[in-house]
């Protein structure tokens, strides 16, 4: 436990050429398979690639999936209901930041 | 520890009906919800709020808690009388109560009454569930890379068989060019596996402190840069900061207020990096001498400029 103080930890940048696996989604996020193609189903994020087991999702789909489901765990609401709110929430980013750029 | 007056938190009367309660708790989760909320102590609220709404949408538990009494204040030093839930039954299994307070925890916790269920099966393996957490960077960071130190707080299966929160610091890498809502994932730091199952892995999700100059978007980054009338008009070369080093800007004459002018991949660094705006904001000089206002006097006669043309004045 000691050592992990001390020691400089590099991790891996999620960035847009890094895609995860359905598998990869799934545990990152703590939801089972099925939960996930509800969302993909629900347009929240979109695969590349055919067959759920092909599968790829860029990395900011852990983002999107992990609000909707903080969502639908604490307010219950459904995955329709969340997709929803999630693209407001998207919508009052956009126009705060286009506030800052405005107000300064 | 402190008491906390779970009522006070949902506000609502000791009165108030079941019905009443889960109404108030789910105007309040909506309002103070980490993912909507900008209030900076959003997630604090919605735990607290969480903690308030398990007890008290028990009718078990609302009627443990309520004869404490009235007479508690929020914040007042408080250690459970003796026995004091006797007689009292109730289900302390399928909540992560590892969040909750300890206040929480002494009047309700597992193990309270006994008989902790601890898990010793030798022959159970199972990889450790990954976690998350946020870190906060400055746009300075996101240029040439940095390191961090967190102290991240997570629930452990203790020696008696209950979970308890643990405290570890870690010390990251900020690597260079990272952005908003991206993450970085730290293989096998997540929550330990059980038995001979690997650890899982902690994923850190990027967010940026405010700047007092820069505003970050995407891979793009805005200075918001004051000029004075004269060189928005007649053009000039000013110096201007970058989150790396400083630069010369050529502003060219006639600018208006607002205007971006963009330094091609001078944004975030990656191998198709951003690019860095100059936004112009007009800055007028105070008439506060007289040879100040000479000078506006003397540019108002010498132009036939009619700021409010458009609306017919």
């Amino acid at each position: 436990m000691n050592s992990k103080k001390t020691k400089l930890l590099r991790g891996d940048l999620l960035d847009e050429d890094v895609e995860m696996t359905l598998a990869q989604l799934c545990r990152a996020c703590e939801l089972s398979e099925a939960q996930i193609i509800e969302l993909v189903e629900q347009g929240i994020i979109d695969p590349l690639g055919p067959e759920p087991a092909e599968w790829r999702f860029v990395s900011i789909s852990l983002r999107r999936v992990r609000i909707t489901r903080n969502l639908q765990r604490d307010l219950g609401v459904n995955a329709p209901g969340a997709a929803l709110a999630l693209e407001l929430l998207e919508q009052i980013e956009e126009l705060r930041a286009r506030l800052r750029r405005l107000e300064t | 520890m402190e008491f906390r007056d779970y009522y006070d938190i949902l506000e609502v009367t000791r009165e108030a009906s079941a019905d009443e309660i889960k109404r108030a708790y789910r105007k309040m989760a909506r309002k103070f919800h980490p993912d909507i909320s900008k209030e900076p102590n959003a997630e604090e609220r919605f735990k607290q709020i969480g903690e308030a709404y398990e007890v008290l949408k028990d009718a078990e538990k609302r009627a443990a808690y309520d004869q404490l009494g009235e007479n508690w204040q929020a914040g007042q030093d408080f250690r459970p009388p003796p026995d004091w839930d006797q007689g009292f039954e109730h289900d302390s299994t399928g909540f992560d109560h590892a969040q909750f307070s300890d206040f929480f925890e002494s009047l309700f916790g597992q193990g309270r009454s006994g008989g902790g269920h601890a898990h010793r099966q030798n022959d159970f393996h199972m990889q450790g569930a990954d976690s998350h957490a946020k870190v906060l960077i400055d746009v300075e960071d996101a240029y040439r890379g940095a390191s961090r130190t967190l102290t991240l707080k997570h629930p452990q299966m203790g020696s008696d068989g209950r979970p308890q929160l643990q405290e570890r610091t870690l010390n990251v890498r900020i690597p260079k060019g990272v952005r908003q809502g991206q993450h970085i994932r730290l293989a096998k730091q997540g929550g330990a596996g059980i038995g001979a199952g690997e650890a899982g892995d902690l994923y850190l999700e990027v967010d940026f402190s405010n700047h007092p100059f820069f505003h970050v978007e995407g891979k793009d980054v805005y200075l918001d840069l004051p000029v004075a009338p004269w060189e928005a008009a007649l053009g000039a070369k000013v110096s201007i900061p970058t989150p790396e080093t400083r630069l010369d800007l050529k502003i060219p004459a006639n600018s208006g207020a607002g205007k971006k002018l963009r330094l091609k991949g001078k944004g975030i660094p990656a191998k198709d990096p951003g690019d860095l705006y100059a936004v112009l904001r007009i800055t007028l000089p105070p008439a506060d001498s007289a040879s100040a206002e000479k000078a506006y006097r003397e540019f108002e006669q010498a132009s036939n400029f009619n700021p409010r043309a458009s609306m017919g004045g």
